[in-house]
């Protein structure tokens, strides 16, 4: 039996819907996530996951239980990394743990340890004593998390875990990530980082105003929506110019395999972005065409997010 | 079945805030001690020596001396003042700047849970506040009563009714723009006109019949008859009753702000 099981789930303000009825389950011990903009409806999905908001449409079932009748008890077995730090930053690092903790009635000597062992996890053991204040944003996402855990959850709910940190703090909560993932923590984020959602991500669907418009494992959408790989043609001229001489470069055919150059252009206002499964033929054959840079790489989920929307993740 | 709702949940937020009270205690004391030595000098001693020469101890002011006359009603509106303090910007910050209603409401715990420890810790400042200042009064003389004791209990009811209302309306709000226009225009008005410092029938009709609704006219008669042990029961009751009535309101429509604030 799935963990969470949504369907037809709305959220509506007002004359504006958030979340637009979608469906959606999230298994035992897999991480699921929610890609999309800012704007897409994640973290209105999130919160009635979370059970801190009532959805307005459809159901909505949490291990089992109905969130609006029995949000306390679904609750106590939720970790929650919220999109904003709230942590309290006029007490210590482990005075943060211990009153979370206390909030679902652990017991303390049991808290104790677990604190303990919560600050080893996170690598905040020589802090524990310091004002939270101080700390760097990456060592406050640490903190969340351990705060989060700290009532050993059968589901790890995380709101863009790691927007607005530095790369380095980025990899740091990632690797705890899947050090949770190995132990077999059920997770379910929200994120508008393709390389957030394929690298932490079983199985993810893409948002875009409300609707859900894809769902699979990384690997499966981009196989599904994207090509094996990408020519991103850059010039220094005219757009159009470019757009123009690539779209006759398509209608040709390669002379040796008789197949198709490319498959599909996307033009952004600053590239073109040719999606096709014979990178290096397509850039030899690029020679007559004037442009600045050329390069191939293989598919990611922002071009899966591109081709189903038209738009970029993050603008 | 919700077997968890038997436990006493509100109780395990209180630790939160009583661990934040642990940081600064010492500074909030000293407050509570400076603020009624500073007014039962200046203006008990200082005023209160100028108005017993001129009026005596006459009818005005019950047969008392003014210390005594003004030190329970001060007594009550300290406590007006502080309550007031703990439910403004500490309510808003809840929700707004330090997330802490947040951060419990992603936890078991349910409005009512954070509510009632936030408003059971403000009756702990307010009481323990208004024990320090009881034991300043008694240090200038201006006890009479045995029953003093329980007049830091009135003035916290009364501090109470004001700050179960104040923070259901505060839920409401998204910034702290009009906290200084409330207290500025109704709470100092409160202090300044509700028989804390002459009897409001000194007052023109139709302000004295004003002052009788406000909660902090009832605190003071309340911690005035307690403190010198001249009170008439029945009036007494009265007060008490209508504190409690206005504390009960104001917890039923905090939880319905509250509620709409978290799960909005």
């Amino acid at each position: 039996m799935s963990l969470i099981a949504a369907q037809g789930l709305t959220k509506q303000f007002g004359d504006f819907t958030a979340v637009d009825g979608i469906d959606f389950e999230v298994n035992r011990g897999e991480v699921f996530g929610f890609l999309g903009p800012n704007g897409a409806g994640k973290s209105s999905t999130m919160r009635m996951i979370g059970c801190v908001s009532n959805p307005t449409g459809g159901t909505l079932r949490m291990m089992g239980m109905d969130p609006e009748r029995e949000g306390t008890r679904i609750r106590s077995r939720l970790g929650v990394v919220p999109q904003q730090d709230n942590l309290d930053e006029e007490l210590s690092v482990a005075e943060n743990l211990y009153v979370y903790g206390r909030y679902f009635d652990l017991p303390r000597p049991v808290l104790r340890s677990r604190i303990a062992e919560l600050l080893e996890f996170v690598q905040l053991t020589e802090r524990a004593g310091d004002h939270v204040e101080p700390l760097s944003g990456g060592m406050k996402r640490r903190l969340t998390i351990a705060r989060a855990l700290v009532s050993e959850p059968e589901v790890l709910l995380l709101d863009e875990p790691t927007t607005g940190l530095d790369p380095q703090a980025r990899h740091v909560v990632w690797e705890r990530l899947w050090t949770l993932k190995r132990r077999g923590v059920t997770q379910v984020l929200t994120t508008h980082y393709m390389d957030e959602a394929e690298q932490l991500c079983d199985r993810l669907v893409v948002m875009d105003r409300g609707k859900i418009v894809a769902e699979g494992s990384p690997r499966q959408l981009i196989e599904r929506y994207s090509t094996r790989e990408v020519v991103e043609v850059r010039t220094h001229g005219q757009m159009t110019v470019l757009g123009d001489a690539l779209r006759r470069l398509g209608h040709s055919s390669d002379a040796q395999t008789k197949a198709k150059l490319y498959e599909r252009a996307e033009e952004l206002p600053d590239r073109v972005l040719l999606y096709t499964d014979q990178g290096e033929r397509l850039v030899a054959l690029l020679g007559e065409v004037e442009h600045e840079s050329v390069l191939v790489r293989r598919s990611t989920l922002e071009d899966v997010f591109l081709h189903l929307t038209g738009r970029s993740l993050v603008d | 079945m919700a077997p968890a709702a038997a436990i006493p949940r509100p109780k395990l937020a209180v630790e939160y805030w009583l661990l934040t009270y642990r940081r600064n205690w010492k500074g909030s004391l000293l407050t509570s001690f400076l603020s009624p030595i500073l007014f039962l000098a200046a203006m008990g001693l200082g005023l209160g020596s100028l108005v017993d020469a001129e009026v005596g101890s006459g009818r005005d002011l019950g047969g008392l001396d003014y210390l005594d006359f003004l030190a329970p009603g001060l007594l009550a509106g300290n406590a007006m003042m502080l309550a007031v303090n703990e439910s403004t910007y500490p309510v808003l910050g809840g929700f707004k700047w330090y997330r802490t209603y947040t951060a419990m409401a992603a936890s078991p715990l349910r409005s009512r849970d954070i509510l009632l420890a936030h408003f059971a810790y403000m009756a702990f400042r307010v009481t323990s506040a208004s024990f320090v200042f009881l034991g300043v009064m008694a240090a200038f003389g201006a006890v009479s009563s045995p029953l003093a004791v329980l007049a830091p209990i009135g003035a916290s009811l009364c501090g109470m009714a004001f700050a179960t209302p104040t923070a259901a309306f505060v839920a409401t709000r998204t910034s702290a723009d009009n906290f200084s226009t409330y207290t500025r225009f109704v709470i100092m008005p409160m202090f300044l006109f509700s028989g804390i410092f002459y009897p409001v029938a000194q007052l023109p009709v139709v302000l004295e019949q004003i002052a009788w609704l406000t909660p902090v006219w009832h605190g003071v008669r309340l911690c005035r008859a307690l403190s010198t042990g001249s009170g008439v029961e029945w009036e007494l009751a009265g007060h008490l009753g209508y504190l409690v009535a206005l504390i009960l309101a104001g917890t039923l429509v905090a939880k319905r702000t509250f509620t709409r604030r978290l799960y909005e």
